[in-house]
C-alpha cells in the first residue's frame, strides 16, 4: 500500500467540510449557558449588593434585637456559628467519603461496589427537611449520651461544656450537614479515582508497591484537584444549608466554641431563616447583608482552595 | 427561606385547589359542600351573595382559624368569592395593607402611632381612621415535661426567674413553696424559648415584664431576650412542642391549643392560681383597657397583664383584623364587611374555637367589633 505525502498532509473531508448550521448553533447554545451562569451569579450579587447596602448602617437598636451592637457584631457569631458547624460536617464527612470512594474503586469487588455506590447516590436524594425531621427528632436525643461522655472525660477542654438536654447544638447540626454532603464528596471522588490511569497503577505495583502506596502514589496525585472540586461542593451546602439546621440546632445569641450548649448561634442562612418572617422594620435589610457576607465568604474560600491546588499541581508538574 | 414560604404556601394552596374543583363541579348557590368546616352555621346576612377575589394577609397566629374561616364564607357564597389569606407575618401583614396590595390585614399587634403606622394606615383609607377589630385571642400555657406531674401553680415572678435562669433547679424552694404536693424532682430546669421570632414571645416577654418587672429587665420583643444557662430553643410552635415532649426537666411556652398532654403551669393571678383556658382568656380581654386617643372604630388594647379579675388568665395572645371604613371598589368594601362580620359573629368565633383552639370574644366585645365592621361603606 502506498501513500502519498500529499495525502498524509491533507486534512482529512470531515474536517475541511464547512461548518454546518448545526456547530453554530450549538456552539451558541453552549457559549449562552455558560453565560447564563454567570449572569444569574452576577445577578444575585447586584441584588444582594443593593438590597443589603442599607443593612450595614441599621441603627444600633436593629443589631441589638439580634447579637450585637454593630453590623459586625451582629455578623461574626453568625459567620463563627457557620463555619463551626461546616467545619464539623467536614471534619466527619471528607475522610468517610473518601475512604468509601477508594473502596468503591480500588477495593470492593464489583458485586458489592456498585450496590454500596447506589445507596450512597440515594442519600443524596433525600429532601433536607427529612434530615432535620430525622436529626433533631431521632438522632439528637440519641447523642446526648455521646456528648455527655465527651464532656465528662474531656470536659476541661472548653469545646466540650454542658450538654443540652436534648441534644440540639451545633455539634448534632454539624454531623446531620455530613451525612448530607457525604454522598456529593462520595459521587465525585469515585469518579476520579476511577479514571486514575490504570497504566500508572500498573507501574506502582510492577516496582513493588504494595496496594496503599500504589494509591498514594497515581490515585491521590492524579484525583486531587477532582477530589477539592468535590469538597468544596459539600461545604458550599454545608454553610448554605437552611432547613436541616434550623431544625437540629437550638439557637441563642451567644457565640461560644462550645459543641454541645443549647445556645449557640445559628448559621447565617439559618438565621435568615428564624428572623425572617415576623422581622421587625430594618432587619431584612441586615438579613440581606449577612447573606451577602456568606456570598462572599464563600468565593473566597473557593479562590484560597483552588488557588492551593493550583500551586501544589505545579510543584507536581516540575 | 424560599422552601418556609414554599411549605406554608402548601397547605392553602392545597386547600384553595380543591375549592376550585369542588366549586367548579357543583355550581350551587347555598353551597353545603365537603369543604365546608362544621360548626359554620347559617350565613349572616352580609356574608353571602359575594363575588369577586378578597385579599387579606399577616400574622402567621391565625392560620387556622383563617383556614376555617375563609373555607366558610367561601362555601356561603357557593364559589363565587375567592379569599385569601398570606402567611407572611404581621409586619409584612400591615405594610402590605398600608401599600394597598390587600384589602385587610391580619395583625398580633395594633397599629403603632409611634412608627407613624397609625398614620399612613390613615392615608391609605382616604383619611378615615382604619378600623381595628380583636378578632383572635388564645391562651398561651406555660407546659413543662415533668414526669408525673400534670400541673404546677408558678407566680410571674417564679415563672420570670426559671426563664431567666436564675431558679434552675426543679426543687428550688420557690417552687415548692406554691406546689407542696408536687414531688418535685432534683434535675436541672431547660427553659425552652422560640428560636424565631415570633408574636406568641411578644405577648409571653410582655406579660413577664409587666407582671414580675422586679424579675424581669427586658421589654416586649419578637426575639426572646435570654441565651445561655440551660437555655435551648427551636423553631415555631411545634417545634417547641416537639423538642419539650422529647425532653424531660424542661418548660417553654406555646400556644394552649397546641400544647397537647404536656403539664400545663397554673399562673398567680393576684392570691389565687388560673389555668389557661378559654374562657379565662376572653375574660382577661375583657377587663382590659382600650389604647388611649383611639378612633372610636379602633378597638386597639393594650392587654391587662396584672390583673387581679378571679379566673382571668393573663399570658394571651390578642390578634386583630385590620381594615378600611371606606373603600373605593364597591366589591371589596363589600367583601370585606362580609368576611368580617362572620368572623367576629358568634359563629365565626366559635367555628375558631373548635377549629384552631382560640378563646372566643365575650358577647360585649363581640357586639362592639360588629358593629364597627358594619360601618364598612364604599366610598
Amino acid at each position: 500500500m502506498t501513500t502519498t505525502k500529499s495525502d498524509l498532509d491533507a486534512a482529512p473531508a470531515w474536517a475541511t467540510r464547512k461548518a454546518g448550521g448545526g456547530d453554530a448553533v450549538f456552539k451558541g447554545t453552549a457559549f449562552a449557558s455558560a453565560c447564563v451562569i454567570l449572569l444569574a451569579l452576577a445577578g444575585v450579587f447586584v441584588f444582594l449588593s443593593l438590597k443589603g447596602a442599607q443593612g450595614f448602617t441599621q441603627p444600633t437598636e436593629v443589631y441589638q434585637r439580634g447579637y450585637g451592637d454593630s453590623f459586625i457584631g451582629y455578623v461574626l457569631p453568625l459567620l463563627g456559628g457557620t463555619v463551626i458547624a461546616a467545619v464539623i460536617a467536614l471534619i466527619i464527612a471528607v475522610p468517610l467519603a473518601i475512604g468509601i470512594a477508594l473502596v468503591i474503586t480500588q477495593y470492593a469487588p464489583p458485586w458489592l461496589a456498585s450496590p454500596v455506590a447506589y445507596v450512597i447516590d440515594l442519600l443524596a436524594a433525600v429532601p433536607s427537611v427529612i434530615y432535620g425531621l430525622w436529626g433533631g427528632l431521632f438522632l439528637a436525643p440519641k447523642l446526648v449520651p455521646v456528648y455527655q461522655w465527651f464532656h465528662d472525660t474531656l470536659g476541661f477542654i472548653p469545646l466540650f461544656g454542658k450538654v443540652a438536654t436534648s441534644g440540639r447544638s451545633i455539634s448534632t447540626a454539624g454531623v446531620v450537614l455530613a451525612i448530607m454532603i457525604l454522598p456529593i464528596i462520595t459521587a465525585i471522588s469515585r469518579e476520579v479515582f476511577a479514571r486514575t490511569p490504570r497504566l500508572h497503577r500498573e507501574a506502582a505495583l510492577a516496582l513493588g508497591a504494595t496496594r496503599w502506596e500504589t494509591i498514594r502514589m497515581t490515585v491521590f496525585p492524579y484525583g486531587r484537584s477532582g477530589v477539592v472540586s468535590a469538597v468544596m461542593l459539600g461545604l458550599g451546602r454545608a454553610l448554605g444549608e437552611t432547613l436541616a439546621v434550623v431544625m437540629v440546632l437550638s439557637p441563642g445569641t451567644i457565640f461560644t466554641i462550645d459543641l454541645f450548649s443549647g445556645s449557640n448561634t445559628p448559621s447565617i442562612a439559618a438565621n435568615v431563616a428564624l428572623k425572617y418572617s415576623e422581622r421587625s422594620p430594618g432587619t431584612l435589610e441586615v438579613l440581606i447583608a449577612t447573606g451577602l457576607v456568606l456570598f462572599v465568604m464563600t468565593f473566597v474560600v473557593n479562590f484560597a482552595a483552588r488557588y492551593i491546588v493550583a500551586r501544589q499541581e505545579r510543584k507536581f508538574a516540575v | 427561606m424560599i422552601r418556609t414560604s414554599l411549605r406554608r404556601a402548601l397547605v392553602p394552596g392545597l386547600a384553595a385547589m380543591t375549592l376550585l374543583v369542588t366549586a367548579c363541579g357543583a355550581d350551587n348557590e347555598t353551597s353545603s359542600g365537603g369543604t365546608d368546616s362544621t360548626g359554620g352555621g347559617d350565613a349572616p346576612s352580609a356574608s353571602a351573595g359575594l363575588e369577586g377575589t378578597l385579599d387579606g394577609a399577616g400574622a402567621t397566629s391565625q392560620e387556622k382559624a383563617q383556614d376555617a374561616w375563609k373555607t366558610t364564607v367561601q362555601g356561603f357564597n357557593g364559589g363565587k368569592l375567592t379569599i385569601n389569606y398570606g402567611l407572611v407575618g404581621s409586619t409584612d401583614g400591615r405594610s402590605q395593607f398600608i401599600a394597598g396590595t390587600t384589602a385587610f390585614a391580619g395583625s398580633d399587634s395594633y397599629l403603632k402611632e409611634d412608627e407613624d403606622e397609625l398614620a399612613k394606615a390613615k392615608e391609605r383609607c382616604g383619611g378615615t381612621d382604619p378600623i381595628e377589630v380583636p378578632a383572635y385571642v388564645s391562651p398561651i400555657a406555660i407546659a413543662f415535661n415533668l414526669p408525673g406531674i400534670d400541673t404546677l401553680n408558678l407566680s410571674p415572678g417564679v415563672i420570670a426567674d426559671i426563664f431567666n435562669n436564675k431558679i434552675t433547679t426543679w426543687n428550688d424552694p420557690a417552687i415548692a413553696a406554691d406546689n407542696p404536693d408536687a414531688d418535685l424532682p432534683d434535675a436541672d430546669i431547660s427553659p425552652v424559648h422560640r428560636a424565631d421570632d415570633s408574636g406568641t414571645t411578644k405577648n409571653f416577654t410582655d406579660y413577664l415584664g409587666k407582671a414580675a418587672p422586679d424579675n424581669w429587665p427586658y421589654e416586649a420583643e419578637d426575639a426572646f431576650p435570654v441565651s445561655g444557662g440551660n437555655s435551648q430553643a427551636a423553631q415555631g410552635t411545634s417545634g417547641v412542642i416537639d423538642l419539650i415532649t422529647g425532653t424531660e426537666n424542661t418548660i417553654g411556652y406555646a400556644d394552649e391549643s397546641q400544647v397537647g398532654d404536656l403539664g400545663k403551669v397554673s399562673v398567680g393571678v393576684g392570691d389565687a392560681f388560673v389555668a389557661p383556658s378559654a374562657e379565662a382568656a376572653a375574660k382577661t380581654v375583657a377587663v382590659s383597657t382600650r389604647v388611649e386617643g383611639r378612633s372610636d372604630v379602633d378597638m386597639a388594647t393594650d392587654v391587662d397583664r396584672t390583673t387581679t379579675e378571679d379566673g382571668a388568665y393573663p399570658v394571651i395572645l390578642l390578634s386583630y383584623l385590620i381594615a378600611c371604613q371606606q373603600y373605593d371598589d364597591p366589591a371589596d368594601a363589600k367583601n370585606v364587611k362580609g368576611y368580617l362580620s362572620y368572623i367576629v359573629s358568634d359563629a365565626g368565633q366559635k367555628l375558631a374555637a373548635e377549629e384552631a383552639g382560640s378563646a372566643p370574644l365575650t358577647p360585649e366585645v363581640a357586639a362592639e367589633a360588629q358593629g364597627i365592621v358594619d360601618k364598612i361603606v364604599v366610598n
